[in-house]
């Protein structure tokens, strides 16, 4: 007969358990890193330079951090909801068309205070306008929510190229991109922003969207935790049978979770639009809004998991390239499989160190219980 | 454990060899940054590398490496081969270009060269631009006379203006010579997944070759590498691109649609070591010998005398600027 496993207390859930699961994933690497001739002490300790301490390196971690904290809250906030939203990166594109329309649009006649609202909104709605789409069909009409969103997935790439290739593309080149966006609507440079105050750090892509992201961040657990619609959320999430007949409007609470989520996700455009490119180039998403389902599912649908799990998939982008650029060895397939082996570990095989940590803290924390004994 | 330990003794050689060479040549430190289909893509980018490895080969010279994964990287990884001392460093494809204008711009003492790049201007960067409709052109007269049933295909990758260019060019070089010709056309997708989905690409060339094609045009990057499978399959045509396709599958490439981005990587780190670099825009065209034809002894079978004769002639006109082949870039449309 097998023992019942006892219950992980929290705090080895929440802290413990994900460092156990990074360290596996980090053994698995170093082992195939070995095998590929190179030191895999001194391919992390690149790594971790690379991410933190180099000039300059913090910075691009900060700005990737700021891309996965967007789509990791969008798909938590989904989660919270029980709604799987795959559509994230669709979103994310339609936001840099909303930041780009409200920037080409409005930007030109208002100044940066007014202006720059108007375009992080502008990307909200229109990553929200994306989100509510499959949000109605699965709430009204029954269309599975994983399907729809990853069709609107290619349905705003496709927008997107024929936008962007077409009447937006900036003319005198061929690259697939808009003109420059307007002055007044450009998120200031982070560098930019410390120099007045006296800080003086290298320049890098980390812009004031890393501040709507950690506003983002405080929304998200006020809504979801303190506000009605936040608890409508989450009943709908336990259980809709039980949500609707305490009184909730299933469907709407279903539409406007994915109007928010969508704004999420449509907020990466103020990172890497507004913040950067200053232009809406093709495929600026770059795959974030697939991995802000495991930044979700590590972060635990927490902003401050969130935040972590963000924190660690930047500096792993970040150290990654270091990685690719220090040693010849190590190219950036190494890095995906790298990757991959952290969401491997920390996502799907999340709970496999459940059960044998938790009969350990158990012996060790209660060797001998009278009551039970 | 003993191949791990050979693996491992040979990466150190490797380090130990480079490392000396690079001494040798001083201040001379020239870089690469691939974009995203990665330098292995049997297509445009490889066709860099494959400058970049004749130029390592004949000098000696380590040249510092990096391919891209996101945008951000892009601009970032050209910061960083300056900070390395690099004093020459090839971007490739016109995605770079954005990152290339910056960093040169910062950089007045670092020479810069950019790959299907023509509308910067910058004291220290030198560009290269293709004329990619002409070569397209020659392959389309090769298509026209190889065809039998009179349709002809085309496969792009991504549906952006110089896919479309190609593709322009290919339909005027099969409709002036044979002006009955049909000519399908089909883009693999709409995201950089396109370049490199040799799945979708044998599926569109089937469907081609189902509704008439026999002779497949593709510009497709990694993705062509189905084309050529399905078409060889079928027992039908195709045709390559960039690279020297030839050999992926003899007697059923006709020919290859050569761009010889190969050149330009070489000619830019000659030039730059031999401090000889001038700037400004290179446009490579037919009579340039930029782009053009493979004719090698994997298609000698295929390629008749006449045919020859025919894509030498409008290869001739061409240089000659008798035949004048509208660039879909110029306006956004394909003028027949």
């Amino acid at each position: 007969m097998s023992t019942p496993t006892p219950p992980l207390p929290r705090w080895a859930d929440l802290i413990l358990l994900p460092i156990i699961n990074l360290f596996a994933a980090f053994f698995i690497c170093g082992l195939i890193v070995l095998a590929i001739g190179e030191n895999p002490i001194e391919a992390l300790g690149v790594m971790i330079k690379g991410a933190f301490v180099y000039s300059g390196g913090l910075g691009y971690t900060l700005f990737y951090t700021t891309n996965y904290i967007f789509t990791g809250l969008a798909v938590a906030l989904a989660f919270h909801c029980m709604m799987f939203n795959i559509g994230g990166e669709g979103q994310a594109l339609i936001g840099g068309l909303g930041a780009a329309l409200a920037s080409f649009g409005l930007g030109v006649y208002l100044p940066a205070p007014l202006a720059i609202p108007l375009a992080v909104l502008g990307a909200f709605i229109a990553g929200g306008i994306w989100g509510v789409i499959p949000g109605y069909l699965q709430a009204k009409r029954g269309s599975h929510i994983v399907i729809t969103t990853i069709m609107f997935n290619f349905l705003a790439a496709s927008l997107m190229v024929y936008l962007l290739a077409g009447p937006m593309l900036e003319a005198g080149q061929q690259s697939p991109q808009t003109a420059r966006l307007a002055e007044s609507t450009l998120l200031p440079k982070m560098a930019d922003m410390l120099r007045p105050l006296g800080i003086n750090i290298t320049s890098s892509p980390l812009n004031a969207s890393f501040l709507i992201a950690l506003g983002a961040m405080a929304v998200f657990y006020v809504l979801v935790w303190h506000t009605r619609l936040g608890f409508n959320i989450r009943s709908v999430g336990q259980n809709q049978e039980a949500a609707h007949y305490a009184g909730i409007n299933v469907a709407r609470t279903i539409i406007i979770t994915m109007a928010i989520s969508g704004g999420f996700a449509g907020l990466l455009a103020t990172n890497e639009i507004l913040g950067f490119n200053h232009k809406v180039v093709l495929n600026f998403t770059a795959g974030y809004g697939f991995t802000g389902i495991a930044v979700a599912l590590m972060g635990r649908n927490h902003p401050i998991g969130i935040f972590l799990a963000a924190l660690l998939f930047g500096a792993l982008t970040q150290g990654g390239g270091e990685l690719d650029f220090e040693f010849q060895s190590i190219t950036r397939e190494m890095v995906l499989l790298i990757q991959g082996m952290i969401i491997l570990f920390s996502g799907a095989l999340a709970y496999m160190f459940n059960p044998p940590l938790a009969r350990m803290i158990a012996k060790f924390v209660a060797p001998k219980d009278p009551a039970n004994g | 454990m003993k191949k791990v330990l050979t693996t491992v003794l040979a990466g150190a050689f490797t380090a130990v060899s480079s490392f000396a060479v690079a001494e040798s040549h001083g201040d001379f430190k020239p870089a690469v940054i691939y974009d995203m289909g990665g330098k292995f893509d049997k297509s445009f980018n490889e066709g860099v590398y494959a400058g970049i490895k004749k130029f390592q080969d004949e000098t000696g010279v380590e040249v510092m490496e990096f391919e891209v994964t996101n945008e951000a990287q892009r601009q970032q990884a050209m910061e960083k081969m300056v900070q390395r001392g690099a004093t020459v460093v090839l971007g490739v494809g016109f995605a770079q270009a954005d990152a290339i204008s910056a960093v040169a711009a910062a950089n007045p003492d670092v020479n810069f060269s950019i790959i299907d790049v023509s509308w910067l201007d910058h004291p220290n960067l030198r560009q290269y631009a293709f004329k990619e409709e002409e070569g397209s052109y020659l392959v389309g007269v090769a298509a026209a006379m190889a065809s039998e049933t009179g349709t002809v295909g085309f496969v792009g990758g991504m549906d952006i203006p110089l896919i479309r260019a190609f593709a322009c060019g290919y339909e005027q070089g099969v409709k002036a010579t044979k002006d009955d010709a049909k000519v399908l056309q089909n883009m693999t997708g709409t995201t950089p997944a396109a370049w490199n989905d040799p799945t979708k690409g044998s599926e569109l060339t089937q469907a081609q070759i189902d509704r008439g094609a026999d002779v497949v045009f593709q510009a497709a990057g990694g993705t062509g590498v189905g084309v050529i499978q399905a078409a060889a399959d079928a027992g039908k045509l195709a045709i390559g691109v960039d690279s020297n396709q030839n050999y992926m599958a003899p007697g059923n490439v006709l020919t290859s649609m050569l761009k010889r981005v190969d050149v330009a990587a070489y000619e830019t780190m000659k030039d730059a070591m031999s401090g000889d670099f001038e700037t400004g825009v290179r446009l490579l065209g037919v009579a340039e010998g930029g782009v053009g034809w493979a004719l090698d002894e994997y298609n000698a079978d295929l390629i008749t005398p006449e045919m020859k004769s025919a894509i030498d002639q409008a290869a001739a006109k061409i240089t000659a600027g008798e035949i004048k082949v509208h660039d879909y870039r110029s306006d956004n449309t394909c003028k027949m």
